[in-house]
């Protein structure tokens, strides 16, 4: 008979609960999202010989059921929803060996819901090396269940964990402790009220501020009319309850686990000494930032450029082998480069995600929140919002998916509103050719290239205003969220490669695939309207023969003229001559404007856009900086890329929210409209004011 | 009052009756409760947050919270 068993994962955070989920079910595992909001939902299978299949879902790390964050939030309503498909036959609380105490707290609430409860005791391996000794036996029998003693590191303990999941039915589920403990005359007179419920369950409803839409209504009917008590009374009793459940657990430890203290040898404080130091701190802190810059500006350029070429390539191809016609030309022009658009970008992600989850593994991301965390408060950010600022440096979209673990909301919130601001990978192409254009290549007192130095003024630019616009932000939100900051400073760790591995995958695939779609549907979008146009457009050819007719032009050069002349009566180019009048005062044309419209899914595109439309024929950096150095500004005449004109382009492209993936992220993180709605106004109006200013001043 | 924030690097105390209106529950989970023993074990550049040792339990809370949490030097 086939056998079907539901597993819930569950643990305090930094006890190795995802290595755990990671060796039960290897790459067999899904990661999606709970309906409606941003919670990873992790899920996978393993089977336990050919008539049981295991379905595991690692449920996000949590201290306790007291829910204070959306990712705790999914655990309870899980927990308290017998009708949800994934709830579990059997719980299994990941422990860590060191810090037994403190987990032990979720696993008496869990035990306490009359779920059948494993503890599995992880880094059992440390155990000899820290002098930790623990007398199972007696341990199973006073807390009502059955451990295993683990080590996700050393693979050992598993097959008996996977023979405790599959005789689950054998498991006490008699609770841990009495929950009328909690508040004697307070539960007896919810025991009267509501004689057929279970307590504990009941208190959890009444206490917690989760969504229970999908429980069992009829179970329910009552509860929430059923306040006596005043919220502090209940704050108070959850401290009791907590106070309570650790009194228990001390007592119940104080037999059966000894460390001898002594003989501890820590490697912690050695390493904390160094890393949170106020100034070598700091100091090895930004030679890993430099690391992980160098990996994402100059390791990830040989992948790009390959996956680049190979992109361009493989439309050649498609162009040259399928027959020729729209179909062709939309695979080729319009998806083909779409796609490469969005995996162009996987190397820096994939470098990101290998940094960012080997500090985390190890430890030391903790310690960098610790060493930030004042700095940042200054700014309505927070210690946690460190790491966003710094990937933002590559790419929007990974940092913010990085802003998860800032509890506090409204410090999320902000991260996430200014991280677009940091210089981000896609403005770099187009820095570098306007810089080239308009700042003259000379030295100041003969060492700093002024080229060289307006780069560096750009990336501060983009930190600055990130954290100026936090500050500001900070004043005018008015989010009430508790604000508490507590971190937990795990132990060391090397890092173990599988976890980091399965990391990167999971946050490169949700990259690609999520933010993906919306970029490739741009791309398309703007082929189409790059292909298309009224009237004119359809002559094209005729037109452009007849102008050229008197100039011997060779063919190739004809075949630009027409493609510039299409571009300029496509339908995009209609928008852009269309939005020629708002762009004027800041020292565009046309051309620009186009540029800027297509920016839009990308900003990279710009230099593209700008070689199609000045028909170069080539993405040669070179030609393009000649041609558009010659460039004539149709009203003024002289050159349309001046100083105050490419001034204004910088600082256009450094404010101006034009990345489509990037709202599309943070419409997912924020769960709605109005929050990518606001930076898409708020920062092009800022780029807008400051272009405007600084063309009018300058020019 | 002798509070977390009194402590020097190194110092233990024992953690007191606090107003359990002023320290959020999620501390009292992660191990902050009265009868604990507590150890700074560093602080912040710029003095804050502080980094503790709570009965084996290694955290960082801010200033403003350690200042609300009284405790008996050792």
């Amino acid at each position: 008979m086939a056998k079907h068993i539901n597993v819930a994962l569950l643990g305090n955070p930094n006890t190795g609960k995802t290595s755990v989920f990671n060796r039960l079910t290897g790459l067999n595992q899904k990661v999606g999202n709970y309906p409606g909001i941003t919670v990873e939902k992790k899920q996978g299978t393993c089977k336990f010989g050919r008539a049981c299949t295991v379905h595991i879902l690692d449920l996000p790390g949590t201290y306790s059921l007291n829910a204070s964050s959306l990712d705790e939030n999914v655990v309870i309503e899980l927990l308290l929803n017998k009708n949800d498909k994934d709830f579990p036959d059997v719980a299994v609380v990941v422990a860590d060996v060191e810090n037994l105490k403190r987990n032990l707290l979720l696993f008496t609430q869990i035990k306490d819901l009359g779920i059948p409860t494993i503890l599995a005791i992880n880094m059992a391996d440390r155990m000899d090396r820290k002098a930790i000794t623990l007398d199972v036996p007696l341990l199973e029998k006073k807390l009502n269940t059955k451990i295993a003693l683990i080590s996700s590191r050393k693979n050992t303990g598993f097959d008996y964990l996977k023979k405790l999941i599959e005789n689950y039915n054998q498991l006490p589920t008699k609770p841990c402790l009495n929950a009328s403990n909690i508040a004697p005359e307070y539960f007896d007179r919810l025991r009267k009220a509501f004689p057929n419920q279970d307590l504990y369950k009941l208190w959890l409803v009444i206490t917690q501020d989760v969504n229970f839409g999908k429980l069992n209504r009829n179970e329910l009917k009552g509860i929430a009319t059923f306040q006596t008590e005043s919220a502090s009374n209940l704050k108070r009793m959850q401290q009791r309850e907590t106070i309570v459940r650790y009194q228990y657990i001390n007592e119940t430890l104080k037999e059966t686990l000894h460390i001898d203290t002594a003989n501890a040898k820590d490697l912690r404080s050695r390493l904390d000494r160094v890393l949170t130091h106020k100034v070598w701190g700091y100091v090895i802190f930004f030679g890993i930032l430099l690391l992980i810059f160098q990996a994402i500006f100059d390791w990830s350029e040989y992948p790009m450029d390959f996956i680049d070429r190979s992109f361009a390539s493989l439309g050649e191809w498609t162009k040259n082998t399928l027959p020729a016609g729209e179909f062709t030309n939309l695979i080729a022009e319009g998806i083909i480069p779409g796609i490469g658009g969005i995996v162009i970008f996987i190397p820096q992600i994939a470098f990101l995600f290998l940094f960012i989850s080997i500090l985390e593994e190890t430890g030391y991301m903790s310690r960098v929140v610790f060493l930030m965390d004042k700095l940042m408060r200054r700014f309505g950010l927070s210690g946690k919002s460190v790491v966003p600022l710094v990937a933002g440096t590559a790419c929007a979209i990974p940092a913010i998916m990085a802003t998860r673990n800032i509890e506090n909301w409204k410090e999320r919130l902000i991260t996430i509103l200014v991280t677009p601001f940091t210089t981000c990978a896609a403005r770099l192409p187009v820095y570098l050719i306007i810089i080239a254009l308009v700042i003259p290549d000379t030295r100041i007192l003969g060492i700093f290239s002024l080229q060289a130095l307006t780069l560096m003024f750009m990336y501060i630019l983009g930190f600055g205003a990130a954290i100026f616009s936090a500050w500001i932000l900070d004043k005018i939100l008015k989010i009430k969220t508790k604000s508490f900051f507590v971190v937990e400073m795990p132990n060391y760790k090397l890092p173990l490669p599988k976890n980091v591995l399965i990391t990167v995958v999971e946050k490169t695939k949700a990259f690609v695939i999520g933010a993906g779609k919306i970029i490739l549907a741009i791309s398309i979008i703007l082929w189409v309207l790059a292909s298309y146009g009224p009237g004119k457009f359809n002559d094209a050819e005729t037109i452009v023969k007849t102008e050229f007719a008197s100039q011997n032009l060779s063919p190739e050069e004809l075949e630009h003229h027409i493609d510039s002349f299409k571009l300029e009566h496509s339908y995009i180019g209609r928008i852009g001559h269309a939005i020629e009048p708002a762009v004027r005062p800041l020292g565009y044309d046309w051309k620009i404007g186009i540029a800027l419209v297509s920016s839009f899914a990308a900003r990279e595109v710009f230099v593209g856009t700008l070689a199609t439309i000045y028909s170069v024929g080539s993405d040669d950096e070179q030609t393009i900086k000649s041609r558009m150095a010659a460039e004539v500004n149709p009203v003024l005449g002289g050159p349309l890329f001046n100083f105050a004109s490419g001034i204004s382009l910088l600082l256009f492209y450094a404010f101006a929210m034009q990345c489509m993936s990037t709202l599309a992220i943070v419409r997912k993180e924020t769960n709605s409209w109005k929050w990518p709605m606001w930076q898409l106004g708020v920062m092009t109006a800022i780029a807008y004011v400051l272009s405007l200013a600084a063309y009018q001043f300058l020019k | 009052m002798i509070t977390i924030a009194s402590l020097k690097i190194g110092q233990k105390g024992i953690i007191k009756e606090f107003s359990l209106d002023a320290v959020p529950l999620k501390l009292l989970e992660m191990g902050c409760l009265p009868g604990n023993e507590v150890r700074l074990v560093q602080i912040a550049p710029f003095k804050d947050p502080l980094y503790l040792d709570i009965n084996g339990s290694h955290l960082a809370i801010r200033l403003e919270t350690a200042r609300k949490i009284e405790i008996e030097l050792l």
